[in-house]
């Protein structure tokens, strides 16, 4: 074990992407106080598919494939002296999701992890990645899909109540290719994900899903960026967070960049938060920057709210108790993005996790 | 044999300028098996008794009891007036985004049952009960209200009627933006859950088409918020000739 001793780029918390952070629950990761843990801890589940690859790479045979100012992220790479390369090969189209798992750690230490994900040419698969446990995990994730490839990636932050979690997820999405990627956020004390997309070639495109529930003393931050820097590129994001119980605090930032050279461009994000309790904060910030006029569409919407009575009253006057209507309320308004994972297992233990949640809260 | 007894009922709602009182005092009783007609110009507070009966927050009773076989309803929550026997079928039927038809009316069953209904039985009688009332079986796994047409909304409420089985039936406006064969689809509707489950049944309209469908007992005419005229049927007629005009310039 080592500790990171280095200085340059430790947010102080004034600066734009930390300014809603409590930096002094992020265990270190941001300023080089944690001690780096010797552990790999994300396993593949399962038999390996035919044209599936996952293997430990050194750095070296392994460079990163994006650039990045984040600063844990600039502490990953300084830190991380191998990197978990899984691999769909060209033209490889994988029936079954492919389950990754994060084992738990411990939270003395950091695990500062780096993981690339490949989908070749025309290939196509689901990965599922499974978090639980309690540990400290710093993350840089690149993923990269090639020509004509599709990927779908579920990020399943299940952590238990002391994990801190910070880490990006950055999509390079080539011609012609889709990302779909869907976060659910239900677990932890402190996560901030940093779900992001670059399109590398014309007719690309990507669809965002999110949803997280913050009760009492959570903090959880979805920020994502999406670069339109070619041309014919489409883009959608949808996040629905609630939050109930005092400090429960959840940030949602959607930054949509659409350069010069992105005529055509598609796109729209939308972010809804149900603030079920008072005591509670939801942050919502849409931002859309725009260098050309020659697009198809660009918009963007954000709402916080609180249960609406009137579906209330219809629920109750059925028979229904109130804190069961609530909770179809909250299933309802969930649902929408958890049904998009599409492994009926999955979804019923999410749901059962956000109606546990949901009564311990005593909203 | 169930009794709604409702005395000198007086509900005010809250405006920006302070409390306006609606409801000025209603006298009504249904019994289990009466079809009541409750007729009148729009803005005579005829909703407002709809939902004051089922309970909406938005209405203050200031006055007045409400009470079915003896017992105050005024006292209970919502769902527990639904769990007594009360039933409102809404105009204005609400959405819930995510919530599928199918969960939804098993969740509000066994609420009303106590107990989850046997999955293969209920099956049938959803189905049943749909076929009735011409509606496809993609309906079930629809989210309620959701994207539903006018006529869709009214049939879902009906459909509810039939399954739950109330004693004492409120339909507010059951009869607006339906055309003619919805009207006539959503009307048998009724009469056959009145008919297997005796409910007492309260219609409030403001139009008399609904009522040769429907037959009615009793006609109540309401005009600014109390109840003006009552009779039998013929005084829908004497409404279809004349209109609301001798009530309304009083």
């Amino acid at each position: 074990m080592t500790t990171l001793t280095t200085n340059y780029l430790t947010p102080t918390g004034r600066e734009e992407a930390w300014r809603f952070t409590p930096l002094k629950r992020l265990g270190g990761m941001h300023d080089g106080s944690a001690i780096v843990a010797d552990r790999h801890s994300l396993t593949l589940a399962g038999s390996k598919a035919t044209g599936v690859s996952f293997e430990l790479k050194s750095s070296s045979d392994a460079p990163v494939l994006s650039e990045s100012d984040d600063a844990i992220v600039g502490r990953i790479r300084e830190a991380a002296r191998d990197v978990a390369v899984l691999t769909i090969s060209a033209n490889t189209e994988v029936a079954e999701p492919i389950i990754l798992k994060r084992t738990p750690g411990d939270v003395q230490s950091a695990e500062f992890a780096r993981v690339q994900i490949k989908v070749e040419n025309h290939a196509r698969a689901t990965i599922i990645v499974e978090n639980t446990g309690d540990t400290h995990l710093a993350e840089d994730v690149e993923i990269y899909v090639a020509p004509g490839a599709n990927l779908t990636l579920v990020s399943l932050q299940e952590w238990g109540a002391k994990t801190v979690h910070a880490g990006r997820q950055h999509a390079i999405v080539d011609r012609d290719a889709n990302f779909k990627s869907i976060v659910v956020t239900i677990g932890g004390s402190l996560v901030r994900l940093l779900p992001t997309v670059e399109f590398a070639g014309p007719g690309a495109s990507c669809e965002l899903f999110g949803v997280y529930f913050a009760t009492s003393g959570q903090f959880f931050e979805h920020r994502m960026f999406v670069d339109h820097k070619v041309p014919n590129a489409k883009s959608r994001v949808n996040y629905k967070g609630a939050l109930a119980g005092d400090q429960a605090h959840t940030v949602w930032i959607g930054d949509v960049f659409i350069r010069a050279a992105a005529e055509g461009t598609d796109t729209y994000e939308l972010n809804r938060n149900l603030l079920l309790s008072d005591g509670a904060r939801a942050d919502s910030v849409p931002n859309l920057e725009i260098e050309t006029g020659e697009i198809v569409g660009a918009g963007h919407a954000s709402t916080t709210g609180r249960f609406d009575d009137e579906q209330l009253f219809y629920l109750m006057s059925r028979g229904i108790n109130l804190s069961d209507a609530r909770r179809l309320v909250v299933r309802g308004f969930f649902n929408e993005i958890i049904s998009e994972i599409g492994e009926e297992e999955i979804q019923v233990r999410l749901m059962d996790r956000i109606d546990n949640e949901l009564a311990k809260a005593g909203a | 044999m169930s009794t709604l007894e409702i005395r000198g009922l007086k509900v005010s709602v809250d405006t920006e300028n302070g409390a306006v009182e609606i409801l000025k005092g209603v006298d009504l009783t249904i019994k289990s098996g009466e079809t009541h007609a409750i007729m009148g110009p729009n803005g005579s507070g005829k909703s407002t008794l709809a939902y004051s009966i089922a309970g909406h927050p938005k209405y203050n009773i200031t006055g007045g009891t409400v009470t079915l076989d003896g017992v105050d309803v005024i006292e209970m929550t919502v769902d527990e007036r639904a769990k007594a026997g009360l039933f409102l079928a809404m105009q204005y039927p609400v959405e819930v985004p995510g919530v599928s038809v199918s969960n939804f009316l098993r969740t509000a069953v066994t609420a009303l049952r106590g107990e989850a209904p046997k999955l293969r039985t209920w099956v049938g009688e959803v189905k049943e009960a749909m076929e009735a009332l011409n509606m496809d079986p993609s309906f079930a796994q629809r989210n309620v209200n959701e994207g539903f047409s006018g006529g869709e909304k009214k049939r879902h409420e009906i459909m509810q009627l039939e399954l739950l089985k109330p004693k004492i039936a409120i339909l507010d406006e059951t009869d607006s933006g339906l055309d003619v064969d919805a009207l006539r689809i959503v009307s048998e509707g009724v009469n056959r859950a009145k008919a297997a489950n005796n409910i007492g049944v309260v219609l409030i309209t403001h139009y008399t088409r609904i009522l040769r469908y429907i037959q009615p007992d009793f006609v109540h005419v309401f005009a600014n918020g109390k109840i003006v005229e009552e009779g039998g049927p013929e005084l829908a007629d004497k409404l279809e000739a004349n209109g609301y005009a001798e009530y309304v310039s009083a």
